[in-house]
């Protein structure tokens, strides 16, 4: 009979595997659920873009917020880091004698990697997060209610300017920061370096091809959807995913700029290895 | 005409709403009360088709708003108003631009007909001298006014009150509750009001459901629930009257 002495601590070693089990289920199928509802979102987003009446006047709104208010980040990001670029950089080429190539390296890692990535976090840090807070505020004031039971569709007036603010001004916004880092790393490698100012330029010229450039900018665009996409899902859905009240709304827009930063660079990862 | 067929409703485990069926007949009012948290906010929101039950039916003039979305919904709940217990006025807006915004969306009107339509129906809440001021600026009964304003721009031809003169003073809450018989008189609205306002909101309404642990417990007049002896809505009724409950829930 001693064989069953352990019965219980059996019992409750299956009993645990059980509910380790049922865990992972459950968080499996919420997670599959929200994968479905943010699909759903996007869907609903993109039949309200695509039919009329589209809010021009809200959507000139989010570009001035999302695109013109985020110059002044953009600028400064673009000029240092092409600025650290050119130093770093012509401490690397200059090992191989190849210092020459700065232009080159500088303009290829701006426009095809660090543009198109640096912009989307800095959108998603000063505009993602607003955008998240701004609607969240509204779902747990009612306004967003208020707004349906006007017979107004809130999609049409608080997601769908918001996605295509996006997509408009991110890729724009990452032309900017290209075009500031190439003058930064220019400032540092030729005025401070003592570079020659057409060696810069004119290698630049032979190594950057349009299909870098527009590599760059359809990578903007798709970190553009991505912004919009989870920023305005996690603000609408603030209450549904993340609980009520003050707590709630910055929660989801944590979560918003979380998320969206991770998916800018998973996204990227698997953009650059499709387009290599 | 609004008919609730056996709404039930759980959030998680907890069961809100256990079969609840009322009628509101055309043009009438009816005061929906009941104690705090037992469901009557979860009730109006179904009617306004923001929550669909678990299972049950919303009729509006014959068409099961369970059954419904998309444009089908928006179409038929455009024809709503809905007085939001906190108001829910878009706050990044003027009081003014808050009433305008229904008219500027949904009609051709120009400006100036706005400007007219809108002054005047500020006036007729009291709010004439504060349309250029932002929601942050206003008090709470200046707020339910401005929001009651933007509700009846439309000429609704239902209306639902959540909690209407909840956290104002008793001499606003009055003038709320005037406003909205004043503004039922001149629209015609059916509508449905949940409120702790006893007996006071009496005098404006045509029918009275008391809600109690999920089901409505009294459908009738209001003199009706005002001469109840039921052991649940006796104490109820005068509690709310007279502020207290021990000397109602004695016999007798």
């Amino acid at each position: 009979m001693t064989w069953l002495l352990p019965l219980p601590h059996l019992m409750i070693t299956l009993m645990s595997m059980m509910n380790f089990v049922r865990k992972l289920g459950e968080t499996s199928l919420k997670s599959v659920h929200k994968l479905g509802h943010m699909g759903i979102f996007m869907g609903k987003s993109l039949c309200c873009a695509l039919t009329p009446p589209l809010k021009i006047a809200l959507l000139i709104k989010q570009i001035q917020f999302i695109g013109f208010q985020s110059i002044s980040v953009i600028f400064l990001t673009g000029a240092f880091t092409g600025m650290v670029l050119g130093y770093q950089g012509y401490n690397t080429l200059s090992r191989f004698g190849s210092d020459a190539f700065l232009g080159p390296m500088v303009a290829l890692s701006l426009i095809k990697e660090m543009g198109p990535v640096i912009s989307a976090l800095m959108v998603t840090g000063r505009a993602g997060s607003s955008v998240t807070a701004q609607i969240g505020i509204m779902r747990i004031s009612e306004q967003i209610d208020a707004l349906r039971l006007m017979g107004l569709d809130p999609y049409r007036y608080l997601i769908v300017p918001n996605i295509l603010a996006c997509i408009i001004c991110v890729p724009l916004l990452t032309a900017i920061f290209d075009v500031v880092g190439i003058f930064g790393g220019y400032l540092v490698g030729v005025k401070l370096l003592g570079m020659v100012s057409g060696t810069y330029f004119g290698e630049m010229m032979d190594y950057v091809d349009m299909k870098d450039i527009t590599e760059g900018l359809w990578k903007s665009l798709n970190f553009g959807v991505i912004i919009s996409w989870v920023c305005c899902f996690k603000g609408f859905y603030t209450g549904v995913y993340t609980g009520f009240g003050a707590e709630g709304v910055s929660k989801a827009t944590t979560e918003a700029v979380v998320l969206s930063s991770v998916l800018i660079l998973v996204w990227d990862y698997f953009l650059t290895s499709t387009m290599f | 005409m609004i008919h609730v067929q056996e709404i039930h409703k759980s959030f998680g485990n907890a069961q809100v709403l256990k079969g609840v069926s009322f009628d509101v007949p055309q043009g009438k009012i009816l005061a929906l009360v009941g104690r705090s948290g037992c469901g009557k906010s979860v009730i109006l929101k179904h009617i306004a088709g923001l929550l669909k039950p678990d299972n049950g039916h919303v009729f509006i003039n014959g068409n099961d708003l369970c059954n419904l979305s998309g444009r089908k919904l928006l179409r038929l709940i455009e024809r709503f108003g809905f007085l939001f217990q906190n108001g829910a006025l878009f706050d990044s807006m003027t009081i003014f631009d808050n009433v305008a915004f229904p008219l500027r969306e949904k009609t051709r009107l120009n400006e100036r007909e706005i400007r007219e339509k809108v002054l005047s129906d500020l006036d007729q809440v009291g709010l004439i001298g504060s349309e250029e001021k932002f929601p942050s600026q206003v008090s709470g009964g200046m707020i339910k006014r401005a929001s009651l304003a933007r509700a009846l721009i439309e000429e609704p031809d239902i209306m639902l009150f959540d909690e209407p003169t909840t956290g104002l003073d008793p001499i606003t809450g009055q003038s709320i509750l005037a406003l909205i018989d004043s503004c039922h008189k001149r629209f015609g609205f059916t509508g449905i009001i949940v409120t702790h306002e006893i007996p006071r909101v009496f005098s404006i309404v045509d029918k009275v459901a008391l809600l109690h642990e999920g089901v409505v417990l009294f459908y009738g007049s209001p003199s009706e629930i005002m001469e109840s002896n039921d052991p649940i809505i006796r104490p109820f009724i005068h509690a709310a009257t007279n502020g207290q409950i021990k000397e109602c829930t004695e016999p007798g």
